[in-house]
């Protein structure tokens, strides 16, 4: 059990070493002459206005919001999932509730016209 | 310990030879397992790093023969030094960082989204013998590092100081606060149907029986989904040429440029991989043929590895015939079709098999099987009859906004 999570440990640690070698080579035998027109943001040719970091109307930000409801939810079907198999139907039923009852917070936002684009 | 040993389990052939050799030299146990662990885990990613460099030859020959053309066809037989060239090109090009930059984060982003895709190859069974680690909670890890792809994409797009490339990441947030909540809710149907998160155990309760067959919605959303996630066509909002010129990675050229590229072509093939073990069987699956007399060499781990890589290309060459025949679709759309329809079918598509699963799992194999299949039957039609019901009104209801067409 806990090799499992020495190997994972492990494999992160050489996964991020793998990528790191290609571009360490790059650096050293890539060209490197910096200047002020090719470091310049790209923006098809035209010079940049104002600020690059804009702020915007993110207009799925009740979405993220219901996202994470949901993905709490996901986190406690897990366990119910797992043990189905051992449950008696009834315990079945009241897993298949809980998921009812995120459904009607789903039409609830949906009749209050939160997952229109405004 | 003789050849046929090597066969049968080359893995523990070569481990149990390197630890046997390492102790031989007086390394303490513990230490010879890691240093055995590290080799092992270094000929895995390397593996899927050569794998990688054939991906981007079959990516290019497989577009060109959609498109009309021959594709690479000059260096090698049938362009196949085409990538090596294209590595070497990558390597020795300019790196070019833009003066507005944030330096560290723009630096981490490529090498995140390598990570990201290698790091499921930690759970990837390609075969019974030949596995990095078997977790049991390997589904909840899939979840997990999936999602590190999509934070690299954030990196990427907000450290570039360019407003194409924040754009872009901003997409790559709603696209993964939407698509993430119908991949982990079909996750959960191999869980209820195999009774486990472990893949290897997801493959093994496959043996009689494909997923595919009892679960196909569950099927078709994870596919949906997965495409979504790998941020490709119709889904590719991230990148979309044609307004953001190249989205999230404008910015970056050279070796940087390379990594997203390849990570994403990984990134394909891994998730076609998934489907093979979530619904195809993975590496068996041969519905009991491997008991018959004559056809024991299918559970050879080498027949294995070969059939789990030939499903994993076909999921992979699935993901690039949608990618290369759809066109993208808008990004109200986009949520609108991930939250009124695939999130709802996802829930549905979840409680009808744990239902049945439950009620129908001691009957035999046949009327289980059958039950499975034609509850997802009905309930596809019935999503069918009520999306028609509802374009049928919203039609009516532009007919009467319009003007009468005026008889002649």
């Amino acid at each position: 059990m806990q090799n499992e999570w020495i190997y994972i440990g492990l494999f992160l640690v050489i996964g991020i070493i793998v990528p790191i070698v290609p571009l360490v080579i790059a650096r050293f035998i890539s060209p490197h002459k910096p200047n002020p027109i090719k470091q310049s943001t790209y923006e098809c040719g035209i010079e940049t206005v104002g600020d690059s970091w804009v702020q915007f109307k993110a207009q799925y930000y009740i979405f993220a919001l219901v996202f994470l409801l949901f993905d709490v939810e996901t986190v406690f079907l897990f366990p119910w999932a797992l043990s189905l198999n051992r449950l008696p139907l009834f315990v079945v039923l009241e897993g298949i509730l809980f998921i009812g009852i995120l459904v009607a917070g789903l039409v609830y936002a949906w009749r209050k016209g939160m997952l229109e684009w405004a | 310990m003789t050849f046929a040993d090597f066969l049968n389990n080359p893995v523990n052939f070569i481990a149990d030879w390197l630890t046997g050799l390492l102790t031989g030299w007086g390394l303490p146990d513990a230490l010879a397992t890691i240093l055995v662990y590290v080799i092992g885990i270094t000929v895995l990613i390397v593996f899927a790093m050569v794998l990688d460099i054939g991906l981007v030859w079959v990516e290019r020959k497989v577009v060109a023969r959609f498109q009309d053309r021959l594709g690479p066809n000059r260096l090698g037989p049938f362009g196949l030094i085409q990538p090596f060239a294209d590595i070497i090109k990558l390597v020795i090009k300019e790196d070019i960082t833009p003066a507005g930059a944030d330096k560290v984060i723009f630096n981490i982003a490529p090498v995140l989204a390598a990570v990201s895709v290698i790091a499921l190859w930690a759970i990837l069974p390609l075969s019974s013998k030949i596995f990095g680690v078997d977790m049991n909670v390997a589904l909840l890890y899939l979840v997990a590092a999936g999602a590190l792809g999509t934070l690299a994409i954030i990196m990427a797009g907000w450290s570039s100081n360019n407003k194409y490339a924040l754009v872009g990441a901003f997409r790559m947030v709603a696209n993964m606060v939407s698509y993430e909540i119908p991949m982990v809710v079909v996750l959960l149907i191999p869980t209820i149907l195999a009774d486990t998160m472990s893949v290897q155990g997801i493959t093994q309760a496959q043996d009689g029986l494909w997923f595919a067959i009892l679960s196909p919605l569950g099927f078709l959303i994870f596919f949906i989904s997965a495409i979504a996630e790998l941020g490709r066509t119709p889904f590719d909002l991230i990148e979309a040429e044609s307004e953001l010129t190249a989205g999230f990675n404008v910015e970056y050229s050279g070796m940087k440029f390379g990594w997203f590229y390849a990570s994403e072509l990984l990134h394909a093939f891994t998730f076609g991989g998934f489907m093979a073990v979530l619904f195809f069987g993975g590496y068996g699956g041969f519905f009991g043929l491997e008991k018959v007399a004559g056809f024991g060499w299918l559970t050879n781990p080498f027949i294995e590895a070969a059939v789990f890589i030939a499903k994993a290309m076909f999921g992979y060459w699935a993901i690039m015939w949608v990618k290369y025949s759809l066109p993208r679709i808008r990004i109200d759309h986009m949520l609108a079709f991930n939250w009124k329809f695939l999130v709802p079918l996802s829930l549905v598509a979840l409680a009808t098999p744990a239902i049945l699963h439950k009620v129908l799992i001691d009957l035999p194999t046949w009327q289980y099987a059958l039950g499975m299949f034609a509850s997802n039957v009905v309930i596809a039609s019935g999503t069918i009859e009520i999306l028609r019901a509802n374009s049928r009104k919203q039609r009516k209801a532009e007919e009467k906004l319009s003007p009468q067409p005026v008889k002649n």
